[in-house]
């Protein structure tokens, strides 16, 4: 029937309109916005002319380039201390918890993640700054002579994207060990088979979409974190959103802020599409998982 | 291990003490913050100096939370951003969930698998991406047309879009995963019936997605109560919680932020429980 099909038609149509207006005219057209302005100079006022400049500026001044570098090594480290403190909790969880004791420690896990960021590196920076209460209390204990500085250190920034990331990761792993079979870590005892032989072979291989969910996410909010490194390592942290955050919005230079934005989007996909691969998974059933 | 296989009381203890180090990590920042809005000095920081209420009601010298017009109006702001951005979410995700599970055409895949993309665009991109776009588009209105369309200035309706393009991907997940699990045949029964679409959708479809709506709209209102990434790049003279903070927090702190931390918290913890008290979570 013709005027069934037409209304068939018109339904998908309808249906299409929310998504496409928001694919198209939030993310798709935006980007290629920015890789436009990226690929441009100004010559004069408000007149442009293509070029490759904003990109050779980033390689040729070493500070870009080398924050841009520290960004992505300090992102992996994070992320991988990410999965080894979550992944005891998780399987803790998952696998000896039972009952209301772990629900009650599942809300437990994410209870300080319905606080805002900002509440909880305020909290951090209460505990660590000079006049803070970790100072205090290595003064106290005689471990220091005087309060020493806690903040702006590489550490102190570590601990503070591994601890915003912690839940990031924990989800997912906590999916992932929950459909594990007891009795394939009891076949493999009863073969033999020591601890760290059921690690490598059985829970790690089971587990695999659940960490690669886990550290695909935190890894990308890292990399694209603002508020912890500008907090938490001040002017030390040298992170590559704030290069972005000063060419676009202090310096006004939005061809600059542009070309390091799509150098931090590629430096993010490559990653993603790296540990995908070395994962064997794929991104489409990853991302439902989390 | 599982609980078993054999293993020495050692091995039995380590998983429970490590969860409990590991809480204790996880809480430590928010107990401070909750404490140290109840200290008598201006500063959050040590040494304790006897329990105050001033940072919350004020006092002759003391500016409280209740008495900071300026934290006050960005409680506001977010609060109003985040109806924005949840209710255009919800709406925009329940669509997109039909187009997922109900209807084919050509390209679905790739749709499908470009909704997930802002999960992985870090906020700041979709930051600087929508404000670059915005302005473009009102420099061609203003040029060609000598419109001023100024919501296309940095500006709390850019900042609901930066938002919400990228939370509505997380609400379109969510209530997708439930209209998968629907039984089609309650749909069919009910046309058999003779009900009409309109009815059947009402009365049936929509009330069975209604927990995940629900649970989308929570999440929605938090992570948009929360963002801070896209959120400082859209901003314009209106700043939403977040952004304030951020800026009181560079300046040096004062147990206001305390106490509005410790409002937030106690907020965020009703909402958590009522959204648990309504029933088992999807």
């Amino acid at each position: 029937m013709p005027a069934d099909a037409h209304r068939s038609r018109l339904l998908v149509a309808l249906l299409l309109a929310p998504a496409l207006l928001w694919l198209v005219g939030l993310i798709v057209l935006p980007h290629i916005e920015l890789g436009v302005l990226s690929l441009r100079a100004r010559v004069a006022p408000q007149v442009h002319e293509p070029s490759l400049a904003q990109y050779r500026t980033f390689f040729e001044e070493p500070l870009y380039w080398h924050t841009f570098v520290r960004t992505a090594v300090m992102s992996v480290l994070a992320t991988a201390c990410t999965l080894l403190l979550a992944f005891p909790i998780a399987w803790t969880i998952a696998k000896l918890a039972r009952g209301r004791a772990r629900s009650l420690l599942f809300v437990l896990c994410l209870i300080p993640f319905w606080v805002s960021e900002t509440v909880r590196t305020l909290g951090w920076m209460i505990l660590l700054r000079e006049s803070g209460v970790v100072p205090a209390l290595l003064v106290s204990l005689g471990l220091s002579a005087q309060p020493p500085e806690l903040l702006y250190h590489d550490a102190t920034l570590l601990v503070g994207l591994v601890y915003t990331s912690l839940l990031f990761m924990v989800v997912p792993l906590i999916g992932a060990l929950d459909s594990l079979d007891d009795s394939l870590i009891e076949a493999a005892y009863d073969l033999g088979g020591s601890g760290l032989d059921i690690l490598r072979r059985i829970i790690i291989p089971h587990a695999a979409p659940g960490i690669t969910a886990g550290c695909i996410v935190v890894f990308m909010l890292t990399l694209g974190n603002y508020l912890t490194p500008t907090l938490l390592g001040g002017k030390n942290s040298q992170w590559f959103t704030e290069q972005i955050y000063t060419q676009f919005i202090t310096r006004f230079n939005w061809e600059q802020g542009a070309a390091f934005g799509f150098l931090l989007l590629v430096l993010s996909t490559v990653i993603v599409w790296a540990g995908l691969k070395l994962a064997g998974q794929r991104f489409g059933d990853v991302m439902r998982r989390t | 291990m599982i609980p078993s296989l054999p293993r020495s009381p050692w091995l039995r203890a380590a998983p429970w003490v490590y969860a409990t180090a590991f809480f204790a990590f996880l809480f430590l920042p928010l107990v401070v913050v909750a404490v140290f809005a109840f200290n008598n000095a201006p500063y959050p920081a040590p040494p304790w100096r006897g329990f105050t209420l001033d940072w919350f009601i004020g006092s002759r010298q003391r500016t409280g939370l209740f008495g900071d017009a300026a934290l006050l109006h960005s409680l506001w702001t977010s609060t109003l951003v985040a109806g924005w951005v949840t209710a255009l979410s919800v709406a925009v995700g329940t669509v997109n969930a039909f187009l997922i599970e109900r209807v084919d055409f050509r390209g679905k895949t790739t749709l499908s698998l470009l909704m997930l993309a802002p999960l992985v665009i870090p906020g700041v991109i979709l930051g600087i991406s929508i404000l670059a776009f915005a302005s473009r588009i009102a420099q061609f209105a203003d040029d060609t047309f000598g419109w001023e369309l100024d919501f296309l200035r940095p500006g709390l309706p850019l900042v609901v879009l930066g938002q919400f393009s990228y939370i509505v991907a997380i609400a379109t997940l969510t209530i997708s995963a439930r209209l998968k699990r629907f039984d089609i045949t309650l749909e069919e029964a009910a046309y058999n019936l003779g009900a009409t679409r309109t009815a059947v959708l009402r009365t049936i479809t929509l009330p069975y997605l209604r927990p995940a709506m629900i649970g989308a709209a929570v999440i929605s209102f938090l992570m948009s109560f929360e963002n801070f990434n896209t959120t400082l790049m859209l901003v314009g003279s209106d700043a939403p919680l977040t952004v304030l903070m951020y800026g009181r927090m560079r300046e040096g702190a004062s147990p206001v932020l305390n106490a509005v931390s410790l409002f937030l918290m106690v907020a965020s913890a009703a909402l958590a429980l009522l959204l648990v008290r309504r029933g088992p979570r999807d």
